[in-house]
């Protein structure tokens, strides 16, 4: 073989290689979304919207699950994302140059990738510890910490992308610089602020390892807030690991519903963007 | 008159650099509250594990006790089964991340590349929990009939090599914790691996072309020497996501406090051992060491993840440049 066909082959070998990845990439979505739809499917049905979940062999749905997780889903965003919001404000807006502001960047990035379950343990020393109990505001609390650096981020790069020449307009208009940033930079980087929430309610949707020690669990439909509340993770961890069928169909049937939930809010989050940047 | 005129003007001025300092003050107090979220992360974990690092010291760490009964407990098997599934993820996950920041960057056709690009990064978005049943359910059975027997039949035999894969084909196992996490991290690695490749400057690539180098070698001379540290980033914010997977590995990783040499076997990691045992943990002392682990995990992920965030800050800068 020449030094010639030596290299063309070497080449074709590494591309066919990396044709591989990323087949073996798609795959691995289309496997689990295939696994989630031939296993979930069969649990749809009115009660497994309505009923709560059952004792074993009893019959029964995953409503108080469903309500809980998105209770607490709720709750979690609404404390999140005010926080992450004057975060990242802070950040976009009042950080340059300060010695700050950098710091709080990179604490942010560190909290973004931080071990979910260490965020667990830190609201139950804080909260349940003290409470004496677990309770579904612990819970909303652990999501909360989570949604707070994925705001703070989204929120930040979405206020560097409002051109200064706004900033500089609304400012010759004589407006204080609160209102130049709530009614105009806000407003310009409206979409992006609002892709960046749809990408932490996704992201906490179903984080279970943080509810472990807080929500915890409940059998019952319970609405109260101070008290154990069922979460569809938790259920899916519970009855996916049971010995019993009709759990475990249970447990495909909320694997299968939440994972739908994510990936749409992803889709759509990410249809958002790429139409904001046309028209940005 | 003007007199009167002049002090509502300059109460007016007042009261708008009020409003503004109060704006600004209330964005560095929440910008400080991030600060403080981390600061009482670490005075939390530390606290609750006080009683077991006081009891146990240094020996801790090394010790692969883990006796809820005699309140005797050891970090060893959970760090070493965190380590080694993480190693396996990387193996897993880097060939796999690399091939299609690639393909993405040199191979696919323009117009496919959000579509195929977005399809990869979905992947980060399933939860760890549905990892987790998948894993459980799909692809431990298809590695315990298939994939483990082949790998006790080729390798088994060999000297050293063997050890790892010696034992019988449980399904459940450090191997298949490693596996899924590698799938995990996959989109992580891959999404920053592609955003690394693009910030080479399009005239150095050209340049490689125009003397003849073919795809491959303009990737390995030109694209990888130019974004190295990035690269290296990006696989490092992998292996801190690797080392922190909590439900995932919980599914799949057997929850054994053993250290075996076989990757077949099953083990524990630090975040499967919290999600399997803190509720159940009867004694103080059980809680505090499971603490314990926790502060271990914080500070092994912090470490790596600031390293991470360094190299790809450095790339920020030279790309600034």
């Amino acid at each position: 073989m020449t030094l010639y066909q030596r290299r063309r082959a070497g080449n074709v070998v590494a591309l066919t290689l990396s044709w591989v990845a990323t087949g073996i990439g798609l795959l691995i979505l289309f496997l689990v979304l295939w696994t989630l739809l031939r296993n979930g499917l069969p649990a749809l049905g009115s009660d497994l919207f309505t009923k709560p979940t059952p004792p074993p062999g009893g019959r029964g749905g995953i409503g108080n699950a469903i309500y809980g997780s998105v209770v607490m889903t709720a709750v979690a965003t609404l404390v999140g994302t005010p926080v992450g919001v004057l975060t990242g404000t802070y950040l976009a807006e009042f950080g340059r140059g300060s010695r700050i502001a950098p710091v709080v960047r990179f604490v942010n990035d560190i909290l973004l990738s931080a071990p979910s379950i260490i965020i667990g343990l830190f609201v139950y020393e804080l909260m349940v510890v003290r409470m004496g109990h677990f309770s579904a505001w612990a819970g909303s609390v652990a999501l909360a910490i989570i949604v707070v650096p994925v705001v703070v981020r989204t929120t930040e790069d979405m206020l560097m992308l409002v051109p200064g020449s706004l900033r500089e307009a609304a400012i010759a208009l004589g407006a204080p610089q609160w209102k130049v940033i709530v009614s105009v930079i806000y407003r310009a980087a409206l979409q992006g602020m609002l892709t960046g929430v749809m990408l932490a309610v996704a992201r906490i949707a179903g984080e279970t390892a943080p509810l472990l020690f807080t929500a915890f669990n409940n059998q019952f439909w319970s609405t109260n807030m101070n008290g154990p509340m069922a979460n569809l993770p938790y259920v899916i961890f519970q009855f996916a690991l049971s010995p019993y069928a009709d759990w475990q169909v249970l447990a495909w049937g909320g694997a299968m519903l939440i994972t739908l939930a994510i990936l749409m809010l992803n889709i759509v989050a990410r249809l958002l963007t790429s139409w904001s940047n046309r028209t940005l | 008159m003007d007199l009167a005129l002049s002090v509502t003007k300059r109460s007016g001025l007042n009261s708008r650099q009020i409003q503004d300092a109060a704006f600004r003050t209330a964005t560095r107090l929440f910008a400080f509250g991030v600060l403080i979220l981390l600061g009482g992360v670490v005075v939390a974990l530390a606290a609750g594990a006080r009683p077991a690092f006081e009891k146990f010291g240094w020996y801790f760490l090394v010790s692969d006790a883990w006796n809820p009964v005699k309140d005797n407990f050891g970090a060893l098997p959970a760090i070493y089964g965190t380590i080694v599934t993480s190693a396996i993820a990387m193996l897993v996950g880097i060939p796999l991340a690399f091939g299609i920041a690639v393909f993405l960057t040199e191979l696919c056709e323009p117009h496919l590349r959000r579509p195929i690009g977005t399809l990869i990064e979905l992947l980060a978005a399933i939860p760890s929990i549905i990892y987790g049943i998948w894993g459980l359910f799909v692809v431990a059975p298809v590695l315990q009939h298939t994939v483990q027997p082949a790998l006790i039949q080729i390798l088994g035999p060999l000297p050293i090599i063997g050890a790892l894969f010696a034992g019988p084909p449980f399904g459940l196992g450090m191997l298949t914790a490693g596996v899924i996490l590698g799938f995990m991290v996959l989109p992580f690695i891959a999404s920053v691996t592609r955003d690394v490749f693009l910030t080479v400057p399009p005239m150095l690539r050209e340049s490689a072309y125009g003397v003849g180098a073919t795809t491959s070698e303009v990737i390995r001379h030109i694209v990888l020497p130019y974004t190295r540290v990035g690269v290296i980033g990006g696989i490092m914010l992998g292996l801190g996501r690797a080392l922190g997977e909590t439900m995932a590995v919980t599914f799949v990783i057997g929850n054994a406090h053993r250290i075996k040499a076989s990757l077949l076997a099953p083990g524990t990691t630090i975040s499967a051992t919290l999600a399997n045992e803190f509720t159940e943990a009867v004694s103080d002392m059980y809680t505090a060491s499971l603490f314990a682990l926790g502060f271990i995990l914080f500070v092994i992920t912090f470490i790596v993840l600031a390293a991470a965030k360094l190299m790809l800050l450095r790339l920020d800068q030279r790309a600034a440049k």
